[in-house]
């Protein structure tokens, strides 16, 4: 009844799924409903098929979120052979044959893409990043900090909340400063902190690049469940979503 | 026009379509990519209130009877603005042309706006045909797709040295707006397909020409908003953001408009439908009597009032197109110049 402790199960897959992001969206491809379904079987061999909202979704993202799926699942203790399958999408043959054969973006789109895509997704976390600064300082100023106060803060100074440790995280992604004596707003090229005549010009840039992301989280949604009546493996149902948390 | 609390609204609809997407107009051999396109929009009307969705078969093939209808008798529309889009590799007839759309237009004249469209990577054809489509349909606009994919490209970004080329011709036969609609793919497809700073660099460049990004730039309202404050001569396209968020996200839809005020202003904002993505009755009514919400989150946007309503109804528009609108539906001069090339808040000298 009960696997041995080593046997990878759907619970762990899913997991592990729970791990990987939509870089546009900054949201695990879980919540997202992207997961159309995970199983693996009793030898170890994994198999998670993936949906996205349109045919047509950008296929850089795309392959980034079946290449990291298939990180994450092959890298389990217990599984012996991963396939990630992308169902639906004009590129899907392509980005499913190059994960699979570890090809890399560049060979697998053999002459359309010049670069692999991590510049792209530094560009997106850069994004997650302001973000997120406005996603940590909103509930400051309601509270009565004014923004020339955010200003000293330093990371370790801000109460802990769900919001933060995930800024750290992607701070610490890109290789910036994540620590408790490090500044709360910084330049997310740089990693400077923020100077007194930038603030204001930060602080707008934080919150129309949030809003633009949740905003799009919210038409992907309704896109996929237009597309698709079934709910996703570990999907956050609509009511959930970031606008109606607030 | 639309009447609402005793104002009137002279309703420009800057973005719309006839396309025909039937199976019989599917190129062989790229089915799946034609059924996709219109498969991908028709889930974008399911975003619309229920009462308002078509079955797909009707999307795919609306009849001109029912675009008169749904845009004209219904819709409150005035004037409408046929935005072209090709697509040719996937559709036999095209998806949507110049000819398909004047062919319909001539039948109700005083109705529609023909644009047309370029494609950088036709070469010195493409300049041929878009100097024949001018001169026939007296374009003073054009919309181009930057994703569509020709001859194994799967897209150009506006400041290629060819694009440049397209930009200079279309100015000098005559056109003065260009509404730019992003997609997916680029090349090459390891960049932002969405990225909107080749806009930025061509209408620096192009200082005459009128840039409206469509959608608002969406995915990437922060850097249409950011490069729409520096640039006089960019604009925003309202199309998909009342029809994708209005009635499907409400909150979400308040605060982008809010952004969209702050960092773009009234004057600078264009109504457009998408028909047929979605019909611009509901679109027009819900947005005449929309208010922002009294909430504090909201509390520090700029408030939108009745003139700036009729500025993004079709004031702004007809200041791009040269529309001649009836004096009862005009502003006050105080009231500002509707669709005036500025930064916001500051217009710009000699525009």
């Amino acid at each position: 009844m009960s696997a041995p402790a080593f046997a990878a199960s759907q619970e762990r897959l899913l997991a592990a799924l729970e791990t990987v992001r939509d870089p546009e969206l900054d949201e695990p491809i879980t919540s997202l409903g992207f997961v159309a379904s995970c199983t693996v079987s009793a030898d170890g061999d994994a198999e998670v098929r993936l949906r996205l909202p349109t045919y047509f979704c950008a296929p850089n993202f795309a392959y980034l979120m079946v290449a990291d799926a298939y990180d994450v699942v092959s890298a389990l203790p217990g599984v012996r052979l991963t396939t990630v399958v992308l169902e639906d999408h004009f590129a899907s043959d392509v980005i499913n044959d190059g994960v699979a054969a570890h090809a890399g973006f560049v060979q697998s789109f053999d002459g359309e893409a010049v670069a692999e895509l991590d510049g792209l997704r530094a560009d997106f976390l850069r994004k997650a990043v302001m973000a997120g600064t406005d996603q940590v300082c909103r509930p400051l100023l309601a509270a009565g900090k004014d923004s020339a106060a955010l200003l000293a803060m330093t990371l370790g100074e801000v109460p802990p909340s769900r919001g933060l440790s995930r800024l750290r995280e992607r701070r610490a992604e890109l290789g910036l400063p994540a620590g408790d004596d490090a500044p709360l707003l910084i330049d997310p090229l740089t990693g400077l902190a923020v100077a007194a005549d930038a603030l204001p010009l930060h602080m707008r840039r934080a919150q129309v690049t949030r809003i633009s992301i949740e905003a799009n989280g919210g038409i992907c949604r309704g896109m996929l469940r237009h597309r698709y009546d079934t709910p996703g493996q570990g999907e956050t149902p609509l009511s959930r979503t970031p606008e109606e948390d607030q | 026009m639309y009447e609402s609390n005793g104002e009137k609204y002279f309703v420009v609809d800057a973005h719309m379509h006839y396309w025909s997407a039937g199976p019989d107009n599917w190129v062989p051999g790229a089915e799946k990519y034609a059924e996709g396109w219109i498969k991908c929009f028709h889930a974008y009307q399911g975003l619309g209130p229920p009462e308002t969705h078509w079955s797909l078969e009707h999307f795919e093939t609306y009849s001109e009877d029912d675009l008169m209808k749904d845009v004209f008798e219904d819709g409150h529309v005035d004037m409408a603005i046929f935005q072209p889009t090709y697509l040719k590799e996937w559709y036999k007839e095209g998806f949507n042309t110049t000819e398909r759309n004047a062919l319909m237009g001539e039948k109700h004249p005083g109705k529609f706006i023909y644009n047309t469209r370029f494609d950088p990577r036709d070469g010195d054809e493409g300049l041929a045909e878009l100097k024949r489509n001018v001169e026939r349909f007296g374009s003073i606009g054009c919309k181009l797709y930057t994703a569509e994919w020709n001859n194994g490209s799967r897209g150009y970004k506006l400041s290629d040295p060819a694009a440049y080329r397209f930009l200079e011709a279309a100015q000098n036969l005559g056109i003065k707006n260009v509404h730019v609609h992003k997609g997916p793919t680029i090349w090459p497809l390891d960049k932002d397909a969405f990225d909107v700073a080749d806009v930025d660099h061509a209408a620096t460049d192009f200082p005459d020409l009128n840039f409206i990004v469509e959608h608002v730039g969406l995915p990437r309202i922060e850097d249409f908003c950011f490069m729409a404050t520096q640039e006089p001569n960019v604009y925003a396209g309202l199309a998909v953001v009342i029809g994708g968020l209005m009635h499907a996200r409400p909150k979400f839809f308040a605060k982008v408009m809010g952004e969209l005020l702050f960092w773009v202003g009234e004057d600078k904002i264009l109504f457009g439908s998408d028909y047929g993505i979605w019909e611009p009755k509901w679109q027009v009514e819900g947005f005449v009597n929309w208010e922002m919400p009294d909430d504090s989150e909201l509390a520090d946007y700029p408030r939108l009032g009745v003139a700036g309503k009729k500025k993004i109804m079709g004031l702004n528009a007809a200041s791009l197109y040269d529309i001649k609108v009836p004096d009862e539906f005009q502003l006050p001069a105080s009231a500002g110049v509707p669709g005036a090339q500025e930064v916001l808040g500051e217009p710009v000298a000699g525009a």
